[in-house]
């Protein structure tokens, strides 16, 4: 039998239930400072933030998604298929405007979809967003024909390739996401019932909660976020590409869970995932300037993941 | 003090988690061929000292003893190797699996590299007759009734070698009629020289079944009656709660108003008949029956968790949209649920949160954004008002125990006013003084012009609580009675099956 988690009253175990990845990522940034050249220099942050930009926003709403109890496996080829669409768009219409609301309306309508399977008709959340992803992606392909679709609209660009106040705009949005579903999941009724459908889905639909409408809406948010995402990327590389962002929907999950989420549901704080997404992000980036070859970083990677879960296992366990 | 006579003793046993001294010292002993009863409030720390027993937790202080041997168990399986099993009222069985495979989990007969059906058919069938019931080896589990679940469970224990046996409110889902056969069952266990610790909150069971008792207080021990001659209700009441408890229900007349809830032909599953019947303002009504005779089910339907096949609810003059606990709730029905842990209460989630689920969308600013202050009053206010022992607000509420967690899902209603609360088994497992508490709140409640109908199997509460009494058999309404009509006789023999009854 499994053992509760015990209520911690020691200074260190509250400091670390409340700020332990902060911490976690405070002690790496200073390590990375010290120890690694070129990391500590303004091209180089600005690149680490634009990196992680992508990640951070589909993480908001995956956060979510995770604390209502279900994952969302298809954000990777949305991703893909909203530049791949988007960029066909503006190709065919020359219309910034109709390429965005093209891609953006599809985002919202495979989450619906998602959602609707998965909340009213009762399907396993990873078997539903398991389909979705391979549908979506072989989507992409056959709009784009296997092939990167060159954008040929310039005004597009300025989403992916400005700056302000020194800061890419992407990280802007990312930034915003990160603001917006903070206040979405700590200060309205929203956002606590879908901790509470999480917590106990059963407990939550007898005591009021919209069980289904909820759950709907976050999926629906989360195709959404994913598909403007995938614009934002589309804007950075000029180009709508079929085949990127592969196992990106196990990254923003990595780093959900990195941030102290919990897969079973009902616990979530987007204070710990902002840090889990820098944290996934800077160790990426120190790893490139340190040289260590890709291969590597792919077991680094795994190995902080479970690094992090043990963590938060033992501090439970004493 | 354990004694070498004993075949379990505790010894000096503590137990602390942050903040909390959930056992305090306790010593006592259990002797073989004898039903030990444990009793104490919630809170008292008898759960507490099961988990040590069955390995669960590890003791701060203190040893077990086992037939004079010292003991600490670092793991349930140490536990179970030593011949200890702790029987709880969530059983750990696999539905899925057959009865057999159940019995003899972990340690299946094997004929080579393969599972020897045969054998483990056989020695399935010599656990099931140890506890004498008629069950198939190879029936699911999951399609047993209860009490037939409990008897596979206890047969596992023993088919494991248990010497000692705990048992945790064993009977607290069970009919009348399954009780007698687990306590012939367990009066087997002691003849044949088995040491039984039977916690329970029912002290009828107490006189009725063991031989001797041990009272815990805030997790320290009290007493030990190591007979029960000349020991009464009152002796142990007194020292479970500290206090003298005269009438726990304290019950008193109050005025009703036409005009409650009126519920006429409804029909669903599990209802035999189209059942009708009204509440007034400021009455409490009990609906009575045995297990499985539709009560559940009413209430089901009455709070929109099951959508009705016929028939109408209004509140208040007003029609109840059904089918959704949403619209009832809007529409004037709350209800709690009788499963508090799998139905009630949100665990991983603080005690505030689980207060505030329902009342806090009538206090938004802006109409969109949650008031942390209205929050943190609110649910200060609900915990001081019930009297909700928790550590602090921000506590998660799966911390707490059973009749705190009560309190607090109660408290999840009484933010507002309600005009009609549905309270399913709101006693269930809770100790004396945490329901009279209770049985005052709900006083309280009916006092401010709230129709309140409560279910309940406990015969004395349905009649010291409510106005009027409904009976419930085989899923129809079989008859009603006033407060003053509603003997226990009466109302038994009207709940009993025509078959039994005569």
């Amino acid at each position: 039998m499994s053992r509760p988690p015990l209520p911690s009253s020691s200074a260190f175990t509250r400091v670390w239930d409340s700020a332990g990845m902060l911490l976690v990522l405070a002690g790496l940034f200073l390590l990375c400072s010290v120890g690694v050249d070129n990391f500590l220099t303004a091209t180089n942050l600005r690149g680490l933030a634009l990196a992680v930009s992508t990640i951070g926003m589909v993480a908001c709403t995956m956060m979510l998604c995770l604390a209502a109890g279900d994952f969302d496996l298809s954000v990777g080829s949305v991703v893909a298929f909203a530049g791949v669409l988007g960029a066909t768009v503006m190709n065919a219409t020359g219309s910034v405007l109709a390429g965005t609301a093209a891609a953006l309306a599809s985002g919202a309508l495979i989450g619906f979809v998602n959602g609707v399977f998965v909340a009213r008709l009762g399907i396993n959340a990873l078997i539903t967003t398991l389909a979705s992803m391979q549908i979506v992606r072989g989507l992409g392909f056959i709009v784009s024909d296997g092939r990167a679709v060159g954008i040929r609209t310039d005004g597009f660009f300025a989403l992916g390739n400005t700056a302000w106040l020194g800061v890419p705009v992407p990280v802007w949005l990312t930034v915003t996401c990160f603001v917006v579903f903070g206040v979405l999941l700590n200060l309205t009724i929203f956002g606590r019932s879908a901790l509470a459908i999480g917590g106990n889905r059963e407990a939550a639909h007898l005591a009021g909660v919209p069980v289904v409408r909820v759950k709907v809406v976050i999926f629906t948010l989360q195709g959404v976020v994913a598909a403007f995402a995938g614009l934002v990327l589309a804007a950075r590389m000029t180009s709508g590409q079929p085949n990127t962002s592969l196992g990106f929907e196990l990254e923003v999950i990595s780093a959900c869970v990195l941030g102290g989420v919990s897969l079973s549901g009902g616990v979530a704080r987007l204070g710990a995932v902002v840090a889990g997404v820098l944290i996934m992000g800077l160790v990426q980036n120190a790893m490139n300037l340190l040289n260590i070859p890709p291969f590597y970083q792919y077991v680094a990677r795994g190995c902080i993941l479970l690094g992090a879960v043990m963590l938060d296992r033992l501090k439970h366990r004493n | 003090m354990s004694a070498p006579g004993h075949a379990l003793g505790f010894d000096g046993l503590a137990m602390e988690f942050p903040g909390v001294r959930a056992l305090d010292g306790v010593s006592f002993g259990v002797r073989g061929g004898s039903v030990h009863a444990l009793l104490g409030e919630n809170g008292a720390g008898k759960s507490t000292l099961l988990k040590i027993l069955s390995g669960a937790y590890l003791p701060t202080a203190g040893t077990l003893c086992l037939e004079g041997d010292k003991k600490i168990f670092r793991s349930t399986a140490a536990a179970i190797a030593a011949g200890v099993a702790v029987i709880y009222q969530e059983l750990h069985l696999v539905p899925e699996m057959t009865v057999a495979e159940n019995l003899l989990l972990g340690r299946y007969p094997r004929r080579g590299a393969f599972l020897d059906r045969a054998a483990l058919r056989t020695e399935a069938g010599r656990l099931l007759q140890l506890v004498g019931e008629d069950i198939s080896p190879d029936a699911r589990l999951g399609r047993l009734p209860l009490a037939q679940r409990q008897m596979v469970e206890i047969a596992k224990a023993l088919g494991r070698g248990a010497r000692v046996v705990a048992f945790d409110e064993p009977t607290s889902s069970l009919s009348e009629k399954e009780t007698r056969r687990l306590f012939a069952i367990i009066r087997d266990l002691r003849v044949r020289g088995h040491a039984i610790l039977y916690v329970t909150h029912r002290l009828d069971e107490v006189f009725e079944l063991c031989d001797a008792a041990t009272v815990l207080r805030d997790g320290r021990h009290v007493v030990t009656h190591d007979a029960l001659a000349g020991v009464t209700r009152d002796t142990l009441v007194r020292s479970m709660v500290g206090r003298e408890l005269t009438d726990i229900y304290n019950y008193r007349p109050r005025a009703h108003a036409p005009g409650g809830l009126e519920v006429r032909g409804l029909a669903g599953p599990g209802l035999r008949e189209p059942v009708s019947f009204s509440v007034a303002r400021g009455e409490i009504t009990g609906f009575f029956g045995l297990v499985g005779a539709g009560r559940t089910e009413l209430m089901r339907l009455l709070c929109g968790a099951v959508l009705p096949t016929a028939g109408e609810v209004r509140v208040h003059g007003r029609p109840v949209q059904g089918g959704s606990p949403r619209t009832a709730i809007r529409d004037g029905i709350v209800f709690c649920p009788e499963d508090r842990k799998k139905e009630g209460i949100i665990s991983v989630r603080s005690v505030t949160e689980n207060i505030n689920l329902s009342a806090r969308r009538k206090h938004l600013r802006a109409g969109l954004f949650l008031d942390p202050g209205w929050e943190r009053t609110n649910a200060t206010a609900q915990i001081a008002r019930l009297g909700v022992r928790t550590a602090s607000p921000a506590t998660l509420i799966g911390l707490l125990s059973g009749g705190n967690q009560q309190k607090a899902i109660l408290a999840r209603w009484l933010s507002e006013p309600v005009r009609v609360v549905v309270l399913d088994e709101p006693t269930r497992g809770i100790d004396i003084g945490a329901k009279s508490e209770i049985y005052a709140l709900i006083q309280a409640l009916a006092a401010a012009g709230t129709s309140v109908v409560i279910v309940s199997s406990e015969l004395p509460e349905v009649l010291g609580i409510a106005d009027r009494v409904f009976v419930m058999r085989e899923g129809v309404i079989a008859a009603e009675f006033t407060r003053a009509a509603a003997s226990p006789e009466a109302v038994l023999h009207a709940a009993l099956p025509a078959t039994i009854a005569n």
